[in-house]
């Protein structure tokens, strides 16, 4: 079966059975390395993604629930050469051990931070909950995400984009 | 006088030593003499001066460094990324003695078919190991061209140093480096003593150089062996029996082989996997190949009731650790013992095990993330029946592996599946239940402590027995691989045998570091294994840390004295002293006292007695209701040696404390009779961020032209233990038994 989805801002149709976990489509048809497999149960969140905006568990979402909707994946917010806010305050922050569940975190924080521009530490805390980490770069992951909060009001301010 | 001759006198004149020319391949390399667990090979056999570093295995220097007619230098290490930012640290010690950019470094890791054989990356023994040997290559290499340009130019080497790539002369002539080498330059052995750059003019060494691996990971760059894709590559699955030592009775696959995108049901003795086209259609296979699979009943588990409290009835071999003194009792005025247990526990990667196999003209090249890509290799050519020459294995990063994990079995079964498809590269991913199951865990361990102070308030006496497995089953060996294990003539497992070393195993750290009159510590090994374990992150020291500096706390409140105090009195070395005395200033250590509900822990080791010190004071609340606990805030000293990178230092300091902190507080293998049963993160919880500190201060000591200690495993067993003794501080109970889980902080302080 068919399904028309929008990934990275690009329109994707793609050939797979509808309950195809999203997390497949995108790593296997459509050769984006963002999200990760995990757990495949929606436990550890290393396979999140944005999905209109919201952060969703790639691996427990069939891909016949994404008909028309829009995705993000890291791959979305930046580049090598280009990394956008989030990816930038990472790289400053030196926030990764193994690297394996970050691209994960990145994509929940993002999902905050589009929502809530402001959002505090603790609100960090909170929000990042489902998703884990098993190198323990817990602190460097709240004070990057903190970071690209700074970064994206600047942008904002200066009226660049997010 | 020939061409070689004349390099060689160059060389000679200015290396001390007898550098000789050896004609051979390179990577034809002496087996590695190393200590403790990294141990994967012999020895060599004739007596020969001592290189530095893994040199003393492969002492040709173009096995370490390659510098290309264009310029193009490229560094070799035997040694693996695993997210501890050991690529990094190479570079930057390579850079700073080639005298060039580390943007101009080009480093290849852990390659059968490229690098020398370093064993394992494991131990904490890569900056040891290969840092210390590509710094010493990188400057004799550096030595070695200044000498090639002074021949060039007939002129003395004295006025000549090394900048940017270029030797230059006082005059501002320069000549690249990849004009001063040619075919042989560098194919010569290391010599003992290395001219290496003098402490204060480091442009490298010593800097948070950023982690070369970051970009690629925050942007979604294909890096990890999950991410390869190679053409015509199919996605395969391995079909696990239900416990181990079960046999493959019966098995129809027609149904399965007829599964949209199948190309190939893979049955080998009782070893069964599937391959197929797209990466869900194997997992659907894999589903019904489950349901279609028929096992014997296999290995039975233990009772898990009671079960650490029965390891003391395990068959056992006795190891004497260290014992000296004797009769230290005479004078005992006041004695503290206890029992402390640790259960299994798990490595617990993100990222399930992966590997990707191909079969091609007879060689079987396997990507993986293998801490060891040499034994991986033997392992694998073993189980294959072919010469270890047939088989390649290339590190890939993978999900963070804390020690011995599924990686090395993942490998051996992505390597069978390919047999079964020549010509088409496998994917093998392992599921997230395959991984908590089927990884080999670290051992449980039951230790008992009995120690004796005299009426001044010093230790008189030390009595330390512990019973354990082995901590290491690696790869070497075929039998050490599960697929190798399930074939029609499965390879045994290797019979585990008791070692007692200075670098030490299930016993590491069973020595207090402090001053013990009279000591006695036994290893009650036992050889029976009835989970599959293996080398988790600090291995026996997590354990015997966690007792030793519990039973300081204890001893030092019946001779009432202030526990950092009471360390610092027993306490001889220097540099322990410097840590435990930074961390506690740093904390701003003292008897005052907290609120309803907080605690104060504090403890310390030196890492296997021979490598790094750490010295932590931590903070915790006890909530009383729910007798959740958690760490507020963290005080960390660590003396790792010469600093290469500092923020490195801190990156891995900061991650072992929180994973032990995971471990001390929450972590436990649960199983029945039938079967493993902590078999996701639901049944096996980990840490989670609303329980992570609120500030974490990782200080480190300065130690310029010390030797590389190694820092991954330095904070595991103190942050048990201070742990332990901060919930002793806020509730006037100790906990012996890991994990400390909410449950068992209730009924101890009896809420």
């Amino acid at each position: 079966m068919a399904v028309t989805l929008t990934v990275n801002g690009t329109t994707r149709q793609v050939d797979a059975d509808p309950d195809t976990p999203l997390l497949y489509v995108l790593r296997d048809h459509l050769e984006l390395n963002g999200a990760k497999y995990g757990c495949g149960i929606g436990q550890c969140g290393s396979c999140t993604v944005m999905v209109d905006g919201t952060a969703v568990l790639s691996c427990v979402t069939p891909v016949l629930l994404l008909e028309g909707r829009k995705v993000t994946t890291v791959e979305g917010l930046g580049t090598l050469d280009a990394p956008g806010p989030m990816q930038q305050a990472f790289i400053e922050q030196q926030a990764a051990q193994c690297g394996y569940c970050i691209p994960g975190m990145m994509m929940r924080a993002q999902a905050l931070l589009q929502a809530n521009p402001d959002a505090d530490e603790a609100a960090i805390r909170t929000h990042l909950e489902p998703n884990l980490c098993r190198c323990g770069t817990h602190m460097r992951i709240i004070k990057a995400v903190m970071r690209a909060g700074e970064l994206m009001r600047q942008n904002s301010q200066s009226g660049g984009a997010t | 006088m020939t061409k070689h001759d004349a390099k060689n006198m160059t060389r000679r004149g200015v290396l001390a030593g007898g550098g000789s020319l050896v004609v051979g391949f390179s990577l034809l390399s002496r087996a590695l003499a190393q200590e403790g667990e990294v141990q994967g090979v012999t020895p060599p056999k004739e007596p020969r001066p001592k290189l530095p570093g893994s040199l003393s295995g492969a002492p040709l220097l173009d096995s370490w460094i390659r510098i290309d007619a264009n310029g193009e230098i490229t560094v070799f290490t035997g040694k693996a990324e695993l997210g501890q930012g050991v690529k990094t640290a190479i570079i930057q010690v390579a850079a700073e003695e080639l005298e060039v950019d580390p943007a101009a470094v080009r480093l290849v890791t852990a390659d059968t078919g490229r690098t020398p054989d370093e064993g394992y990356t494991a131990g904490s023994q890569s900056m040891q190991n290969s840092g210390t040997a590509v710094r010493h290559a990188a400057a004799q290499v550096r030595d070695i061209l200044i000498a090639q340009a002074a021949t060039r130019w007939q002129i003395p080497i004295d006025g000549l140093r090394a900048e940017n790539g270029k030797v230059v002369r006082i005059d501002g002539q320069a000549l690249d480096y990849g004009a001063l080498v040619s075919g042989e330059t560098l194919h010569v052995e290391a010599v003992p003593q290395t001219r290496l750059k003098p402490q204060g003019s480091f442009r490298v060494m010593g800097q948070s150089l950023p982690r070369v691996d970051i970009p690629a990971k925050v942007t979604g760059t294909p890096i990890y062996v999950q991410d390869m894709r190679l053409p015509n590559m199919v996605h395969a699955r391995v079909v696990r029996p239900p416990r181990p030592g079960a046999t493959l009775t019966n098995l129809d696959s027609a149904a399965v082989e007829r599964m949209p995108g199948v190309v190939a049901v893979v049955r080998n003795g009782s070893f069964l996997a599937v391959a197929a086209e797209r990466e869900f259609q194997a997992i659907r296979a894999m589903q019904a190949l489950e349901a279609a699979a028929q096992w014997s009943e296999g290995t039975r588990l233990p009772d898990p009731d009671g079960f650490v409290a029965s390891l003391k009835t395990f068959p056992a071999q006795q190891g004497v650790v260290a014992e000296r003194g004797g009769g230290g009792a005479a004078t005992a005025a006041k004695t503290f013992q206890a029992t402390f247990t640790r259960p299994y526990q798990i490595h617990g990667s993100i990222g399930p095990s992966c590997a990707v196999a191909l079969l091609e003209n007879g060689t079987t090249t396997v990507w993986s993330h293998t801490q060891g890509v040499y034994p991986d290799r033997r392992a694998i050519s073993e189980m294959l029946g072919v010469a270890p020459e047939q088989v390649r294995v290339i590190h890939v990063e993978g999900s963070g592996c804390y020690g011995h994990n599924g990686a090395d079995d993942a490998a051996a079964d992505a390597a069978l599946v390919a047999q079964a498809v020549p010509g088409r590269p496998v994917r093998l991913q392992w599921m997230r239940e395959q991984e908590h199951v089927w990884e080999p865990y670290g051992p449980a361990m039951l230790t008992e402590l009995r120690a004796s102070i005299d009426e001044t308030g010093r230790i008189v006496d030390w009595n330390y027995d512990l019973w354990s497995n082995t901590h290491t089953t690696r790869p070497g060996p075929a039998g050490s691989l599960i697929a190798a294990r399930s074939l029609p003539n499965p390879f045994p497992p290797q019979p585990v045998k008791l070692t007692i070393s200075p670098a030490g195993n299930g016993d590491r750290n069973a020595v207090p570091l402090y001053t013990v009159p009279n000591l006695r510590v036994i290893w009650h090994f036992l050889p029976d294994m009835p989970l599959r374990v293996s080398a988790l992150r600090a291995l026996g020291a997590y354990v015997n840390v966690f007792a030793i500096e519990s039973a300081m706390d204890e001893l030092a409140l019946m001779a009432n004295v202030d526990p950092v105090e009471f360390r610092l009195r027993h306490m001889e070395d220097p540099r322990g002293r410097a840590v435990i005395e930074a961390a506690a200033e740093g904390f701003g250590w003292s008897g005052d006292p907290l609120p309803e509900g907080r605690g104060r822990g504090f403890a310390f080791a030196r890492y296997k007695n021979l490598a790094a010190y750490l010295a932590m004071a931590i903070e915790m609340e006890v909530d009383r209701e729910t007798g959740r606990s958690r760490m507020t805030r963290v005080v960390a000293a660590i003396d790792s040696g010469e600093v290469v990178n500092p923020d490195g230092i801190r990156n891995q300091t900061e991650g072992g404390i929180i994973q032990a902190a995971s471990w001390t507080l929450y972590e436990a293998v649960a199983f029945e009779e039938t079967g493993i049963t902590s078999i996701d993160w639901s049944s096996y919880p980990i840490m989670r961020f609303g329980a992570v500190p609120e500030s974490m201060d990782i200080r480190i000591m300065d130690r310029p032209g010390q030797p590389f200690l190694g820092t991954g495993e330095a904070a595991q067993g103190p942050t048990a233990a201070a742990i332990g003794n901060a919930i002793r501080h806020a509730t006037g109970r100790r906990l012996y038994d890991i994990p400390f889980r909410a449950e068992k902080v209730k009924a101890a302080i009896g809420v």
